[in-house]
């Protein structure tokens, strides 16, 4: 038997299809043949029926068919199923025999032609004798039939043919050769389908029918080859429904048969045979989880099965199948579109395969012996059978269709056994596990398995070990390693550790050989003390450049090799370095590597301890210790080996459980000022050049895989710094500045040095790296007596300041200013050198001194703007030439006082003032939130006609804070005035009168109308009576104005009453402009006037002496929250009120 | 941290944040101990993933037994995971049929008063392998009934 013997036949992992055979076909000289052949075979899609085809000379000899059995009272079946049936049933017996004979209709010589097909028909009857297999004609025809029916002769002549060959007419066709081939052929093999369906139907009864004469006693083996046949019959009939229940029936029949030592292993392989079509129908069905039942059941009921126990290997060998081909059947039930999940997917039957698999390999070595063993194979082979295969499926070949209990000769079982031993001994079990172990893992891998992967990978490597391939077998421990190492599974780690270390014992790799001892050793390790001191002192050899010992464990052979390896490696290979990275395992001597301090300033030399610490069971002995940083100049300072400083020599050995410490000290060079500089490596070197190097190698500052690394990560860098600034650096200033002023700022720099600072440079302005437009609207400059402008730079770089001596002060005003608002960094750095010596180096220093301030710009003053009458009344817009008031509001913004230098009205040509407008607010001090007014009288010359708005020019203030000294430059800060409306009017009127009247006293007062048109205008006036005054003048007049000229109207006034006196009404109409308003006109006129009492009568009255024209003052008052205008209404009044008596009465009747 | 008993392997494991070393081993003193360390870490496959999904579903969280995690031909394995994340785990043989779910789950209930009795002590470092002899002897009396 070969190596294959467990593996399922072919014929039944097939699926099985219907058999149809074709003659009369000559498909290598007939190119017409040829054709049709290759339709019918050639890419045959999924979608045509299933029917496996085969041409065969038409005079083939099918198997012949048995004479039917009439009774089976004295049979005695030989064994469960034969060898050769499906295969019969698949390839040799047809369903359908179908003869291709080209023959026309019209043929001439039709009768000739007509027995030459039955004469055809007729041999294929005959080698068929017995079986249930139709036949069938096809005539291959040159012409295209014509519609059915239309053509007498045609079915004339089929009526004949069928009538001499026997056939009924559904087995006659007609395949015209013309160019729709495939479509005909497709057509030929539904009907041939058809057919075939039905004698697979008859075949199934036919083997049902047996049934009634079986008995339960003798005959049990049939009653499972029948219900295996039937449900093969129906899977070939294409009917998996019926075949799974079959299936069914036959598999619960067969765990009802007897089952002892000799039969069990055909029980056993049928059982194996009908579980594995159960299942592949329930995938086929979808139904996956009927189809893992049904596996789990068959493992169960099986388990327990092992029969013979010399043959114990041959269990598990079957065993190991059954779960390898549900794996398979589970795998391709996926690639065709189940979903598997994590917990039920094929790797766990390939790895439930590679379990049994190595049990086999374990039983194989226990029963048959080592390979050494020879038991001496049995001549003749009782393995060999006449035939060269066996009756009946799962037989043995000495004793075929043997069924009773015991066997029949001692003798003979006992030869079998021996060579079914032998053989075993000649599978190569390694390789089997290994194939099954990877299959497992590639599944494993895909349902996001990782340990379970991790954990076969390591089985495969402990199969690779067995197998004595070290290089692959090392290759996956490897990388299975690290994952146990994060996973910190210490356990596990040393067992797969054991493995690795033997491999590279066997190979002689000393590199991994170390490695490996080193973290055996290491106290990530569970081993024992005593193996840890074994593998320790094997470290010490290989150091000393001598062979190990060998591991136990191993296999002897290998061993003996192993040690010429060593002896060849310590030969060619003195001195030889090898280093290690240790950072990622755990070996047997910690490292921490750490600074100090975070940072370390210039004049102070730089500190770093390294730690070291072994947990092996001996003391560590090292030749050297070196520490790598970032800047490789500062290595030389980190060492400690024998030659240079020379430690004392117990400083070279660690003792187990001890921390040793060792210090180094450097000094910094000043250009590393400013930088990182980091702890890349620690190295450890064991051994010396006589013998091997071995360099530990930490990255970075130590740690390893068992280590928590968080803790080092902050000590193992450092940062050079200068050294302290011994200098103050102090600003003196009143924030916030104000909007374009020049800030004063004092920079005073006191030196707390013990010796001379030199070269000091002062930077001073505004922070860099702030918004852009800040450095375009800030001016620094240490000119403070002049007004800076955009030439001035906002940053003032290294200015000399020369050198200061211990504790001298120095001090340096600044002058910032700032045209826009805001808050602004400032920043005054100041560098010097000073000189300094440390561990007797004489070194320059550069220190500096950073001070930075805010400071917010904010607005002085606000200024608001209005136009009023002289009435003081609001102006929506002015008339030309008629005198109007602007008023200006001065509103201190600033904390500090303010000094308002002086102002100024600029005027733009669009306005004229009435008098010489001089500055009201000359020298006065605003303190926060007080405000200043100013008042000028203007009027607007006439303007164009169509324009509505005039410019009214710019207000100049000229201010500095309070406490600036006299040389801060004044501000001018320019306010431009807003636009005016301008109105032309048709008719002005303005009043002369006197400032106040007496009571009964004469007031003469004169009304001037102007006409400013071009045109005479008709003016209607009248003056209403009023209580207060008696008057004497024109009452109501209508008169004519010429253009451009004046018409004065004068009025004498007698007033009653003292105190505010409203004045007599005075409206005028123009009649030509009905639009002009009285109202509008009376804005131009005073309307009430002040009367005193008399006492000593009228005396000095009249015009000349009383009155004064109305003049229009232009005197500001500046007083505090804007109380300003009301005071002012008051002097302009010119005199102040005095409480006055009431004028008598009877004297306003006069 | 795992534990393993006598005829049945019992384990615990324990993870601390994303770390799955274990705090506690013990297993019926056997050749195949080390083969119950290997299941022990393997189920931790599927305690990962069980994990993971109920913080998506956001399923019961008070629910801390995740019930079978995987049968293998011969051991059934259970897991159990806490809220603060450790992980128990209990291997048995699977011939066993007197363990029932309910047993299984007063099993990890029990286990898990006892880890929280070992948490509480305050010369307990948390992620430390677990060195209590209540906890031993606790686990040594559940591993003695399910013999």
């Amino acid at each position: 038997m070969s190596p294959a013997q467990w593996d399922l036949p072919p014929e039944l992992c097939c699926r099985p299809m219907a058999f149809v055979a074709l003659t009369g076909l000559d498909v290598v000289y007939n190119a017409v043949h040829r054709a049709i052949w290759d339709a019918f075979c050639a890419n045959r899609r999924a979608d045509r029926v299933p029917i496996s085809f085969k041409v065969l000379p038409g005079d083939h000899e099918y198997p012949k068919c048995r004479t039917k059995r009439t009774s089976y009272e004295w049979y005695i079946p030989k064994g469960i199923l034969k060898t050769g049936w499906m295969n019969k049933h698949l390839n040799l017996v047809p369903a359908l025999v179908v003869l291709f004979y080209e023959l026309d209709w019209d043929e001439p010589q039709w009768k000739e032609k007509q027995s030459e097909c039955a004469t055809k028909v007729e041999i294929v009857r005959t080698s068929l004798q017995g079986r249930n297999t139709k036949v069938a004609v096809v005539l291959i025809q040159k012409k295209t039939p014509l519609p059915p029916g239309e053509d007498v002769m045609a079915s004339e002549r089929a009526a004949a043919l069928c009538n001499a060959c026997d056939l009924s007419g559904k087995s006659l066709f007609v395949l015209p050769h013309t160019d729709h081939l495939v479509g005909y052929i497709i057509r030929l093999e539904n009907a041939f389908y058809e057919h075939a369906q039905t004698y697979y139907y008859t075949e199934i009864r036919r083997v049902k029918s047996h049934k009634e004469f079986l008995n339960k006693t003798t005959h049990q083996l049939l009653f499972v080859r029948h219900q295996f046949k039937t449900a093969f019959f129906s899977e070939l009939k294409q009917d998996t429904q019926n075949a799974l229940k079959y299936y069914r029936a036959a598999y619960s029949l067969i765990h009802e048969l007897r089952t002892h030592e000799t039969n069990i292993l055909e029980i056993k392989t049928m059982a194996g045979f009908i579980n594995y079509k159960i299942c592949r129908l329930c995938f086929q069905h979808n139904t996956p989880l009927d189809a893992i039942a049904q596996f789990r059941k068959h493992i169960d009921l099986c388990k327990k099965k092992i029969g013979s126990a010399e043959l114990a290997f041959e269990h598990a060998a079957w065993m190991s199948k059954q779960f390898q081909y549900f794996g398979d059947l589970f795998d391709e039930a996926i690639k065709l579109g189940l979903t598997a999940i994590q917990t039920q997917n094929p790797g766990f039957y390939y790895q439930q395969a590679a379990h049994y698999a190595q049990e086999r390999k374990r039983l194989a070595f226990q029963l048959c012996g080592g390979p050494e063993a020879n038991l001496g194979y049995p001549a003749p082979d009782p393995l060999e059978t006449p035939t060269g295969i066996l009756d009946f499926y799962g037989q043995r070949a000495w004793r075929q269709g043997h069924q009773s209990i015991d066997p029949p000769d001692p003798e003979k079982e006992k030869g079998g056994i021996l060579a079914l031993q032998g053989r075993e001994k000649e599978v190569p079990h390694s390789e089997l596990i290994i194939a099954l172990l990877s299959n497992a893992v590639a599944q494993f891998k895909k349902y996001k398995c990782p340990r379970m992967k991790s954990r076969l990978m390591v089985q495969m490597g402990e199969e690779y070990y067995h197998t004595k391939d070290y290089a692959k077998a090392l290759k996956l421990l490897d990388y299975v390693m690290c994952d146990y190492r994060t996973e910190r599974w210490w356990g596990l780690l040393t067992s797969i550790l054991g493995t690795a270390l033997r491999c590279s014992y066997l190979m002689a790799q000393v590199k991994d050989y170390v490695s490996y001892s080193m973290e055996l050793v290491g106290r990530a390790s569970m081993l024992r003390e005593d193996q840890k001191s074994r593998i320790q002192k094997n470290v010490a050899k290989v150091l000393k450049n001598e062979p190990p010992e060998a591991e136990p464990d191993c296999d002897p052979s290998a061993v003996k090799a192993a040690q010429a390896l060593w002896n060849e490696r310590g030969s060619q290979a003195s001195g030889e370095d090898l280093i290690l990275e240790v950072q990622d395992s755990v070996p047997f001597v910690q490292c921490k590597a750490r600074f100090l301090h975070p940072s370390f300033h210039l004049d102070v030399p730089v500190q770093l301890h390294v730690f070291l610490l072994t947990d092996s069971p001996h003391p560590v002995r090292f030749s050297k210790l070196c520490v790598s940083l970032s800047n490789q100049d500062y290595n030389q300072y980190c060492v400690v080996d024998s030659l240079g400083q020379a430690p004392a020599q117990e400083d070279m050995c660690l003792v187990p459980g001890r921390t040793h410490r060792y210090s180094f000290r450097f000094v910094a060079r000043p250009e590393d000022v400013g930088k990182k500089i980091e702890i890349t490596g620690v190295d450890l070197m064991l051994g010396s050049e006589n013998g091997r190097c071995i360099f530990l190698n930490w990255r970075g500052g130590g740690g390893d895989a068992a280590s928590s690394h968080e803790a080092l990560q902050a000590t193992r860098s450092f940062k050079r710094r200068g050294l302290e600034p011994q200098i103050s650096v102090q600003l003196h200033h009143e924030p916030p500045a104000l909007n374009n002023e020049m800030y004063c700022m004092m920079v005073t720099i006191q030196s707390h040095e013990d010796i001379v600072a030199r070269d000091l440079k002062l930077t001073a302005g505004l922070k860099p790296g702030q918004d852009a437009n800040l450095s375009h609207t800030t001016h620094v400059t240490l000119d403070g007596s002049k007004m800076c402008d955009d030439s001035h730079r906002a940053l003032l770089p290294d200015i000399p300041m020369g050198d200061l001596q211990p504790q001298e002060k120095m001090e340096k005003p600044l002058s910032i200013r700032c045209s826009t608002t805001g808050p602004r960094i400032f920043l005054v750095h100041v560098a010097y050198t000073v000189d300094t010596c440390i561990e007797g180096r004489d070194i320059v220093c550069k220190c500096h001194k950073d001070e930075t301030v805010t400071i917010e710009t904010v607005v002085p003053f606000e200024v608001a703007v209005k136009f009023v009458s002289t009435k003081f009344e609001h102006l929506e817009h002015v008339f030309v030439d008629v005198p109007f008031l602007l008023m200006t509001d001065i509103l201190s913004m600033s904390p500090w006082p303010l000094h308002l230098v002086t102002s100024e009205l600029q005027l733009a040509p669009t306005m004229a003032a009435v008098d010489q407008p001089a500055s009201q607010v000359e020298e006065v001090v605003l303190q926060t939130g007080e405000s200043a007014s100013e008042c000028f009288c203007l009027t607007c010359p006439p303007v164009h006609h169509g324009t509505t708005g005039v410019a009214s020019g710019q207000y100049v203030m000229s201010w500095k804070r309070k406490s600036a000294n006299a040389t801060i430059p004044v501000v001018n800060t320019v306010i431009t005035l807003p636009h005016v409306a301008v109105e032309t009017i048709p008719l002005y009127v303005h009043a002369d009168l006197p400032s106040f009247g007496r009571v009964r006293e004469s007031l003469p007062v004169k009304y001037h109308i102007q006409n400013r048109t071009a045109i005479v205008q008709e003016v209607e006036m009248s003056v209403e009576p009023s209580d207060a005054f008696m008057f004497s003048g024109l009452k109501q007049v209508r008169l004519r104005i010429l253009p451009g000229t004046e018409q004065d109207m004068l009025y004498n006034f007698y007033p009653l009453m003292a105190g505010y006196q409203m004045l007599p009404l005075l409206n005028i109409n123009l009649l030509r402009l009905p639009a002009v308003s009285g109202q509008l006109l009376r804005r131009f006129l005073p309307s009430r006037i002040f009367i005193k009492v008399t006492f000593n009568g009228p005396a000095n009255s009249g015009i000349e002496s009383g009155a004064r024209c109305w003049s229009y003052p232009s005197l500001i008052l500046t007083v505090s929250q804007r109380r300003s205008s009301k005071v002012l209404r008051q002097k302009m009044g010119r005199t102040v009120p005095l409480l006055c008596p009431p004028s008598p009465n009877r004297l306003s009747r006069r | 941290m795992m534990t393993m008993l006598g005829g049945e392997p019992f384990l615990l494991v324990s993870k601390q944040e994303q770390q799955n070393y274990p705090l506690y081993i013990r297993s019926v003193p056997s050749d195949s101990e080390l083969k119950f360390h290997y299941t022990v870490h393997t189920s931790l496959d599927v305690v990962e993933e069980k994990v993971s999904a109920v913080g998506k579903v956001i399923v019961d969280q008070r629910e801390l037994y995740l019930g079978l995690l995987y049968p293998t031909e011969d051991y059934k394995v259970y897991g159990y995971v806490t809220n603060s994340k450790v992980k128990f785990v209990i291997v048995v043989d699977s011939s066993n049929t007197s363990l029932r779910d309910n047993e299984i789950r007063s099993m990890f209930r029990k286990l898990h008063n006892s880890f929280t009795d070992v948490m509480c002590n305050p010369f307990y470092n948390p992620g430390d392998p677990i060195q209590s002899k209540v906890f031993d002897s606790m686990v040594s009396s559940m591993m003695v009934q399910t013999c």
